[in-house]
């Protein structure tokens, strides 16, 4: 019983350390807060940017999808960051963005990720019979382009014109945002998979990167609004002139992202 | 305050403490089952995403089910019936999945049966592949919901009076007739309740089985995953799914109060 004692008393002092060591991380008072509900392939890039701005971001990271439902449902944010124009389309429609308040902030491109140690060396590859590969959902941002590049690279004949249909047979998952694509990809669940050019560069893992030529690649825009009825629209102004201004897009370059042309 | 009252005041505070909590438990459940769309029902349920959805589940939890009887019986009585060295940390083993998150289920699973993990390789060699496929499914639902099941079968194992099996010792049946004929028939309601019960868990299962099986329509996409998925771009689909998932369980809930009710009454201890 005493060691038992001995235990519990451990994993109560560990946990304080652990909370106190949350706490002293938390922001300094008197800064403006503002919710920030951003596209999953924001994460990295985002998180760098709030180190340099006045106000301090709190992120609620999902797929675009399913911030704008989240949204639409009344959850209370600030900041809309949808990583295409569809999905910042429904959230105007829903009545969580004002129509025109929206701006283009960045732009992606896809690639093909692989596993280490994977057969796929190259576009082609990703039809063979056998090959594993993990998208992002079609209502997702990146797995809607990526329908979109698929539909492109069968389109021109190089690669077969039942080339999108071959490759939809290898999908084994569907993620819903899409880091999760490329986490499977990182695990080696997955053989490959199809994610935006920005998730790849940030990926600390021996992932393989194929390129898609640009004529088959899609141009990702990245969306962002105020929402409306926001608690902190001032701050909500403050954060979307940042990302926007040289410093914001200086960042966003360093991650990968194209300039808001 | 005159103690007459003070007694009425407690037991009005009482009584308002019980209606909100009551009313806490009820009211989500309600409030979804008001929003099922009842004439477009027909047209939801055949609908692909919805359909795949129910038929997947409904397979795997059998399979579970199934898995965690044949494995988890012999686990019930040993912890019931047999004394022997480490049966404490045997105990806490099997209950482990009853504390873990489903979310850590999913990893560790992920950690030891997929390809990259501690058993991929072997796995592979025996020419089996279970990631993204059905079968990490059933695996994820069985992790989580098989010790619901020992717990349930290892009390109703645990019921049956001692006297009982010892009479039927001193009638000459030995072993294997004491189980078949005296502690199994008898240990019967309270091991079917903890299936219905286990059945309910490995059905809602979601974490362990969208970490370790991924999402994916017909083969990995089970009610939970679909309603998670048809929230963002089909609210009224979700709340269809939902609303399957609330009259399945409530029937698996009443199916389980009248069968723990009978567990002492077969016994002779009722009432």
């Amino acid at each position: 019983m005493k060691l038992y004692q001995a235990g519990m008393l451990l994993v109560a002092v560990c946990f304080l350390l652990m909370v106190g060591g949350c706490a002293s991380d938390a922001p300094k008072g008197g800064s403006e807060e503002v919710t920030v509900f951003a596209a999953a392939s924001l994460q990295d890039a985002f998180g760098e940017l709030a180190k340099g701005m006045q106000v301090v971001p709190t992120y609620n990271f999902a797929g675009s999808q399913s911030l704008a439902a989240q949204l639409s449902q009344g959850a209370r944010a600030d900041v809309y960051a949808s990583a295409d124009d569809k999905n910042m389309q429904s959230a105007i429609e829903a009545g969580s963005v004002v129509s025109d308040t929206q701006q283009v902030f960045a732009t992606n491109r896809l690639v093909v990720v692989t596993a280490p140690g994977s057969h796929i060396s190259s576009l082609s590859d990703l039809a063979k019979p056998g090959v594993k590969l993990v998208l992002a959902g079609p209502s997702v941002p990146a797995g809607n382009y990526s329908l979109q590049a698929l539909g492109k690279l069968a389109a021109s004949g190089e690669y077969g014109g039942d080339f999108a249909d071959r490759v939809q047979a290898n999908v084994v998952s569907r993620e819903n945002n899409v880091r999760q694509a490329l986490a499977k990809v990182e695990l080696g669940e997955a053989d490959g998979g199809i994610v935006y050019g920005t998730d790849a560069k940030s990926s600390g893992k021996p992932i393989g990167t194929i390129e898609i030529p640009d004529k088959y690649n899609v141009a990702a825009r990245y969306y962002i609004a105020p929402v409306k009825g926001a608690s902190h629209p001032e701050a909500a102004d403050k954060f979307i002139r940042y990302v926007l201004s040289e410093a914001g897009q200086k960042i966003l370059s360093r991650y990968g992202f194209g300039p808001a042309k | 305050m005159p103690p007459g009252l003070r007694g009425v005041a407690a037991r009005l505070l009482f009584a308002l403490l019980v209606a909100v909590g009551l009313a806490f438990l009820t009211l989500p459940v309600l409030a979804l089952l008001l929003r099922v769309p009842i004439s477009a029902l027909g047209s939801y349920i055949t609908r692909p995403i919805v359909r795949d959805a129910l038929l997947l589940s409904l397979l795997t939890t059998l399979v579970s089910l199934g898995l965690m009887l044949l494995f988890g019986t012999p686990t019930a009585y040993l912890l019931a019936r047999r004394r022997f060295p480490g049966k404490r940390l045997v105990e806490t083993l099997v209950e482990i999945p009853l504390v873990l998150p489903p979310a850590v289920a999913g990893v560790a699973l992920l950690l030891a049966f997929g390809r990259r993990g501690l058993f991929g390789p072997l796995i592979e060699g025996a020419g089996f592949d279970i990631a993204f496929s059905t079968a990490a499914v059933v695996l994820a639902q069985t992790f989580v919901a098989a010790p619901f099941y020992v717990k349930a079968a290892r009390s109703a194992f645990q019921a049956v009076p001692r006297d009982l099996v010892d009479a039927a010792s001193t009638d000459g049946a030995h072993a294997g007739e004491r189980f078949r004929y005296v502690l199994l028939p008898l240990a019967m309601p309270g091991i079917v309740g903890g299936a219905v019960m286990a059945w309910a868990r490995s059905l809602g299962e979601f974490g362990a089985t969208i970490l370790f099986a991924g999402n994916f329509e017909g083969r990995t996409q089970t009610m939970p995953l679909a309603i998670y998925t048809t929230l963002e771009s089909d609210l009224d689909a979700a709340i269809v799914i939902s609303g399957i998932l609330v009259v399945a369980s409530f029937g698996l809930l009443i199916t389980f109060r009248l069968l723990s009710g009978r567990q002492l009454d077969v016994v002779g201890l009722g009432e």
